[in-house]
């Protein structure tokens, strides 16, 4: 029986690679048209800018990961827009242009990848608020800027990527507004110094927006984003509590990432709350491999570790793959794919740190502003529900939250909510975010048409 | 808010309709750029909260959806547009 590989990102390309170098031939579903997943993402046919323009610095390294999965396409069973919406006992659900498919699998690697971590402010629902990889998307994979002026907003090294992105390609980006301090970055200058590149980089996108004279403020608590139908501006308080504002028709926020973890959820992976990436994470171990037989994870759906871990990790979840197969592995290569994983694992939690998620932030969130998106369900709804509940049953969870207000039950599932409204619980029952668990994950992970099937 | 093409502007052009107008875009458009690029929104919040134009782009979020004849409910920001597609942004049923 097959091995199943979700997602064809950096993570499930090497994967493949490792496995059809093994004389497997596994099936890749992946939801978007072509391989490269988000952080690679291939522009459509007729786009013709070069790997350079795309991708900056990391264009050989995307240039790498095309190259390998278009060398492997003869040997995969590649199936490209295909969404895998639910995972039970030794099958994946898929859906491809309207038609259903159970795939059955003895082993599956899912690597499905990450998403922005969303604190919601007042206006962030108005047309012209897109998230920080949304605004990365649009501009990679559409050569389109979000706006006329954009704001950026948020924390964690996407937030200067992709406003150096847009400054390069000649976006007006009004400014950069970190909600981080200064300070809480140096104190992991020693940590990062060990990510020698990503850390060059990083101060490489700073200095290139200071000189395109682009205001950068750290520190920065958001307080409105206003307009009528439309995004007109955003306002701030600066690190020192005076209040600004700026004229913008678009801004981009995200504060760090989350694991796009529901198939794993599905397959009854247990989770553990990472107080480091403040994320929850599936359980695995430093192969990639569950407590659920078969099923084995690696890439950012894993936790949060950034491309260049998610292609080692992917080889060596493949590794385990063919371990649990009795198939014959090559122990200098996963020898190597270990001590790249340890080391990156030290700078990937200063980074981590250097960029905090602002819980803060989150919990404090005034009763009025939109907290999920999807059903327009309020902050102070989430509040009174809480206060209610906890008078006659146990103290809430998130999951009960959901069930008395639906937050988190829209069409998105709680993938943009989710996380800020677990802080705002946690912070109204005055305990650990932890205590208030997380979303469960139920299928289909995304909606799909519910049509009869039809006969196979 | 309009999306403000940066690169890539000589792509053959097409043509759709939009809320029954005729309307252009270009080949290889999302119908999320297409219709962004030229009015800044998608559909209206089914809770009265107002316009929505898409949030993250990726297929996660569902707040893009919009109708197109024939394929009933899409999401705009994976959908790639065609010649002669007929978009409509009326409330879009979940």
């Amino acid at each position: 029986m097959s091995v199943v590989i979700v997602g064809a990102g950096p993570a499930g390309t090497r994967a493949a690679e490792v496995l059809a170098g093994a004389g497997l031939r596994p099936i890749v579903i992946d939801e978007a048209p072509d391989s490269g997943g988000r952080i690679y993402q291939r522009q459509p046919a007729g786009f013709h800018r070069t790997a350079r323009d795309l991708y900056g610095f990391e264009a050989a390294k995307a240039q790498a990961v095309h190259d390998v999965f278009d060398h492997l396409r003869p040997s995969i069973d590649f199936r490209p827009r295909t969404l895998a919406w639910n995972l039970r006992s030794g099958v994946i659900d898929t859906i491809c242009d309207g038609k259903a498919s159970a795939v059955p699998f003895e082993q599956t690697i899912l690597c499905t990848g990450a998403m922005d971590r969303v604190i919601p402010l007042p206006g962030w629902t108005l047309p012209g608020v897109f998230t920080l990889g949304g605004s990365q998307i649009s501009l990679k994979a559409q050569g389109c800027a979000i706006g006329a002026r954009v704001a950026f907003l948020g924390t964690g090294p996407l937030l200067y990527l992709v406003a150096y992105q847009y400054a390069r390609a000649g976006a007006q980006v009004v400014a950069v507004l970190d909600t981080t301090p200064f300070a809480t970055k140096a104190r992991q200058a020693f940590g990062l110094m060990r990510g020698r590149a990503t850390f060059a980089k990083g101060l490489y996108y700073i200095a290139r927006l200071r000189a395109h004279g682009i205001p950068i403020a750290e520190g920065v608590t958001p307080l409105m984003i206003a307009g009528s139908g439309r995004v007109e501006s955003l306002s701030w308080h600066d690190a020192r509590g005076a209040r600004h504002e700026a004229a913008v028709d678009a801004v981009a926020l995200g504060w760090g990432l989350k694991p796009e973890a529901q198939l794993a959820d599905l397959a009854g992976v247990p989770f553990d709350f990472d107080s480091v990436q403040h994320n929850w994470v599936p359980r695995q171990d430093a192969t990639g491999r569950t407590s659920v037989e078969g099923v084995f994870l690696a890439g950012d759906g894993s936790g949060i570790r950034g491309a260049d871990l998610a292609e080692a990790a992917g080889a060596r979840a493949a590794w385990a793959v063919l371990a649990a197969r009795g198939l014959a592995v090559d122990t200098h290569a996963v020898a190597r794919l270990d001590a790249t994983l340890a080391a990156g694992a030290t700078f990937r939690a200063a980074l981590e740190r250097a960029f905090p998620f602002p819980a803060k932030l989150a919990a404090d969130m005034a009763d009025d502003t939109i907290l999920c998106r999807c059903e327009a369900i309020t902050a102070g709804e989430v509040r009174a529900a809480a206060n209610e509940a906890s008078a006659t049953l146990p103290p809430p969870e998130v999951n009960r939250a959901k069930a008395l207000t639906r937050v988190g039950m829209g069409r998105c599932q709680g993938r943009v909510c989710g996380a800020a409204a677990a802080e705002v619980l946690a912070s109204m029952l005055s305990c650990p975010v932890e205590q208030v668990g997380r979303l469960r994950g139920q299928p289909p992970v995304k909606p799909i048409p519910i049509l009869p099937a039809e006969a196979a | 808010m309009r999306l403000q093409r940066l690169a890539e502007t000589d792509r053959p052009a097409l043509s759709f309709m939009l809320d029954g107008a005729p309307a252009a875009a270009l080949e290889g458009d999302t119908l999320l750029t297409a219709i962004l690029a030229q009015d800044g929104h998608l559909r209206a919040s089914e809770f009265g909260d107002g316009l929505r134009a898409g949030f993250c782009l990726m297929g996660a979020c569902q707040d893009c959806w919009v109708n197109v004849e024939g394929l009933g409910r899409v999401r705009a920001c994976t959908t790639e547009i065609t010649e002669g597609l007929r978009v409509s942004r009326r409330m879009v049923q979940p």
